[in-house]
C-alpha cells in the first residue's frame, strides 16, 4: 500500500530514534504463544447480521472472542440471554469467551446491566469502568482490565492485580516504551497477561451525547437506532477533506485504522500476550487469517500492509506505538 | 455541618487565586508547573513560593486551598507524582484532587491525614465506581464528569457517603473525561499523560484566500470566514463534513453554564459547585466568582426562607457570564437532557 507517513505530524522535538526498530531490552514477563483476540463489537448491527458474524467468527483462527455491548445502553437487539448464548455456543467451538461491559454508566439500569453480567459467573468479564471493578473484586471472580480503567503505571496495574486482574489492556495511546517499562516493573506480577489492541478504528473518546443522533438532528432519547445505518461508523473529515474520525453514536473513534500487524515480531519480543482484533463489518474474517498467518510465520512481518491494503476501511495508523500522534503511520 | 454548595474556583497564577479568594470564592484549586495537573499550558500554574504566598492569602481569610493533581503518572516519572503528593502534604493544603487508583494508594500509604478528592479525570459516573475510591482510599469528595442529567446525579448522591462536586460553569467537555484520546490522536498529547487538550505547540492560525484557518497539528479543525470570530482550536469544537453536512459534528464552541440548576443542585445537597478556567485571566476569575457567589448566596436565603422555586438567575449575572463565555453562548450541557 502507498502508505504515507504524515509529515505534518512529527514535532521537531521528537528524536527520530522513536522510529528504530530495535528492541531496546528483554520484558520480564513470560515469552508464550502470542493469541489473537477478537474484541467486542463496537458497531449496531441487525441481530441477524450480529448473529451471522458470530457464527462466521467461530470458525476463524482466533483464541478468544470478547462479547457484549459496551458503548450504548439503548442497542438492545441482543440481550443478555443472546450473547450468554452466544458464548455458550463459541465456547463449545473452543473460543475462550470474555463478557465485556459498559464503559460509561450514567443510571440505574445500567448498574442493574451490569450486575446481572458479573453475576453470571460463567464466563471472564472485561471491566472497562471502576464499578465493574469493585462489582468483580467482591466476587472474587478474575476479570480483564480494559484500556479505558486508565493503567498507565506499575502502581495502579498492580491494584487492579489484587482486585482480581488476570488480564489488561494498556490505553490504547500507551507507547511501546511506556508498555515494556509496565511489564518490566516488579510491581506488576508475572502472571499479569497484557493484551494490546493492534487492529482496528481506535475507540478514543466516550461522551454523553449520541453525535450519530445529532448528525439526524435527533435526541439520543428518540434516536430511532441511526446506529443500524452506518455498520461501520459515520466518517467525519475536516473541510479539506481529510477522513480524521468515526461517529460510533456516544463513542468517537478514529477514522484511521490502527494496525501493528507489519510489528508482530516486535510486539511478541515485547511481552504482549494477546493482539486484539477490533470488529469491521466486511473482510473480518480475512484479517484474522492474516495476523494468524503472520503468527505463524507463514507471511513475513513486511508483507503485512500489502496484504491487508483492500481489507481495511480507512488508511492505517500506528502512532500511538511509536509514542507520537496516534494518526501517524510509519510502514517498515 | 457537611458543605453545600461550596464555590471552588480556578487559579492558574497568583493573581487569579488573589481575584478568586477577594471576589468570594470557598475555595481555589490550583496546579504545579508541570504535566501533575490537567492545566499544563505554560505560563501558568505555580512553583513553591506562589504557592506558599497563595496558601498564606487564601487561609488568611478562610478560603480553602486545593490542588489538583490529575493526570495520570507514568511509570518512568511517577516519582514527580509522589513528590507533588509530599509536597501538598506538607505545604498546609487542604485536600488534593486525584484520578490515578496507584497515585491514591501513595497518598493513603505516606500521608494518611490528607484530605482526597477524585479528580473529574477519574472518569466515575456511577456510585459503584465513587464507592470504590471511597472505600479504597477514603476520598471525602468526588467531582463528577460533566456527562450526568440531574437525575442521574440524584442516584449518585443516593447512593454514597462521598461529597459530589459539580461543574457549574465554564469550558464544556463534551467528553467524559478522563476518556477522551482525540488530542493526543492528532497531535500525540493527551490530557491523560501531558495534561493538555489541544496544547498551544500544536495549534497553528493562518489566514488564508479562504478564511482563517485554525489547525492542530496540521490538521484543519476550522475555518472561519471574515465576519466570523476564530476561535481555540480545541478539536471537539471545530466544525467538520459528515456526509457532506459541515456543522459543529461534537460541540459548538460554548460554555457550561448551570446557574439556574443551583436551587436543584442545592436540594440535592451537592457539596461543591466548581467553575472552570484556570486558564483564564485574573478578570474572569474575578468576574465569574463575584456573580456565582451572590447566585449561590440568593440560594440559599431562599433555601433559609423556606421559598424553593423563586430563586431565577438575575438577567445582569447571566449576560455578564455570556460575555466570557466561549463563543458567548451557553448550554446546561448534560444536566438537561435533551442535550444528549
Amino acid at each position: 500500500m502507498n502508505a504515507t507517513v504524515a509529515p505534518a505530524s512529527l514535532p521537531a522535538n521528537k528524536p527520530d530514534s522513536r522510529l528504530a526498530l530495535k528492541d531496546t531490552g528483554p520484558s520480564s514477563h513470560k515469552a508464550g504463544a502470542t493469541r489473537l483476540s477478537l474484541g467486542p463489537l463496537l458497531y449496531y448491527w441487525s441481530r441477524e447480521d450480529t448473529l451471522a458474524f458470530y457464527e462466521e467468527a467461530a470458525g476463524w483462527p482466533l483464541d478468544s472472542i470478547y462479547l457484549g455491548e459496551t458503548v450504548c445502553s439503548r442497542r438492545h437487539l441482543l440481550r443478555l440471554s443472546d450473547w450468554l448464548e452466544l458464548a455458550e455456543k463459541l465456547t463449545a467451538a473452543g473460543k475462550e469467551v470474555v463478557l465485556s461491559t459498559q464503559t460509561l454508566i450514567e443510571s440505574e439500569s445500567d448498574l442493574k446491566a451490569l450486575r446481572k453480567v458479573v453475576a453470571d459467573g460463567r464466563f471472564l468479564v472485561e471491566a472497562n469502568e471502576w464499578g465493574a471493578v469493585r462489582l468483580l473484586a467482591e466476587k472474587g471472580a478474575p476479570f480483564v482490565a480494559g484500556s479505558t480503567l486508565n493503567a498507565y503505571n506499575p502502581d495502579t496495574l498492580a491494584l487492579l492485580a489484587e482486585m482480581g486482574a488476570t488480564r489488561w489492556v494498556p490505553p490504547v495511546e500507551m507507547p511501546r516504551d511506556m508498555v515494556k517499562a509496565m511489564l518490566a516493573s516488579t510491581a506488576v506480577p508475572e502472571r499479569m497477561e497484557t493484551e494490546l489492541f493492534a487492529y482496528g478504528r481506535l475507540p478514543l473518546a466516550f461522551s454523553a451525547r449520541c453525535f450519530t443522533a445529532r448528525r439526524h438532528n435527533l435526541q439520543k432519547d428518540d434516536c430511532q437506532f441511526r446506529c443500524l445505518d452506518h455498520p461501520d461508523g459515520l466518517t467525519m473529515r475536516t473541510r479539506e477533506s481529510e477522513d480524521f474520525l468515526t461517529i460510533n453514536g456516544i463513542q468517537t473513534q478514529s477514522a484511521k485504522v490502527m494496525s501493528l500487524a507489519h510489528r508482530v515480531d516486535e510486539l511478541r519480543t515485547a511481552g504482549i500476550d494477546l493482539l486484539r482484533l477490533s470488529p469491521q463489518s466486511r473482510h473480518m474474517g480475512r484479517v484474522v487469517e492474516v495476523f494468524r498467518a503472520l503468527l505463524t510465520g507463514d507471511i513475513a512481518a513486511a508483507t503485512a500492509p500489502e496484504k491487508l491494503d483492500k481489507l481495511m476501511p480507512g488508511l492505517p495508523c500506528d502512532g500511538y506505538w511509536l509514542g507520537e500522534a496516534g494518526m501517524a503511520y510509519h510502514p517498515m | 455541618m457537611s458543605a453545600l454548595l461550596e464555590l471552588i474556583c480556578p487559579a492558574g497564577s497568583l493573581p487569579a487565586l488573589k481575584a478568586a479568594v477577594d471576589n468570594g470564592a470557598d475555595g481555589v484549586y490550583l496546579g504545579l508547573k508541570d504535566n501533575t495537573n490537567a492545566r499544563n499550558f505554560s505560563g501558568l500554574n505555580f512553583d513553591a513560593k506562589a504557592l506558599a504566598e497563595g496558601i498564606r492569602y487564601a487561609h488568611n481569610k478562610g478560603v480553602k486551598v486545593l490542588m489538583a493533581l490529575n493526570t495520570y503518572p507514568q511509570p518512568d516519572t511517577v516519582s514527580r507524582w509522589h513528590q507533588a503528593v509530599d509536597t501538598a502534604a506538607t505545604s498546609g493544603l487542604d485536600a488534593i484532587i486525584l484520578a490515578d487508583p496507584g497515585l491514591m494508594a501513595y497518598a493513603r500509604k505516606v500521608h494518611p491525614n490528607l484530605r482526597l478528592h477524585l479528580s473529574v479525570q477519574g472518569s466515575a459516573t456511577s456510585y459503584e465506581a465513587v464507592n470504590f475510591y471511597r472505600e479504597r482510599f477514603g476520598i471525602q469528595r468526588a467531582v463528577l464528569p460533566r456527562v450526568l442529567s440531574l437525575p442521574q446525579v440524584e442516584n449518585v448522591v443516593n447512593n454514597t457517603d462521598v461529597e459530589i462536586e459539580l461543574f457549574g460553569f465554564g469550558g464544556l467537555c463534551v467528553m467524559v473525561e478522563g476518556r477522551c484520546l482525540l488530542s493526543s490522536y492528532a497531535c500525540g498529547d493527551s490530557p491523560n499523560t501531558f495534561g493538555a487538550c489541544s496544547p498551544g505547540h500544536a495549534v497553528r492560525w493562518q489566514q488564508t484566500p479562504k478564511g482563517m484557518e485554525t489547525r492542530l497539528n496540521g490538521v484543519l479543525i476550522d475555518r472561519y470566514a471574515d465576519d466570523e470570530k476564530a476561535g481555540y482550536p480545541t478539536l471537539c469544537k471545530g466544525r467538520f463534513d459528515v456526509q457532506g453536512e459541515t456543522y459543529y459534528a461534537l460541540e459548538e464552541p460554548t460554555s457550561l453554564n448551570s446557574m439556574e440548576m443551583l436551587p436543584e443542585m442545592a436540594r440535592l445537597g451537592i457539596a461543591a459547585i466548581k467553575i472552570e478556567g484556570r486558564q483564564r485571566s485574573p478578570a474572569y476569575v474575578a468576574q465569574v466568582t463575584q456573580v456565582w457567589r451572590a447566585a449561590i448566596d440568593a440560594v440559599k436565603k431562599d433555601m433559609a426562607a423556606f421559598k424553593p422555586g423563586s430563586f431565577k438567575p438575575e438577567a445582569a449575572w447571566m449576560a455578564q457570564l455570556n460575555k466570557v463565555s466561549e463563543g458567548s453562548m451557553s448550554t446546561l450541557g448534560a444536566y438537561y437532557r435533551p442535550w444528549k
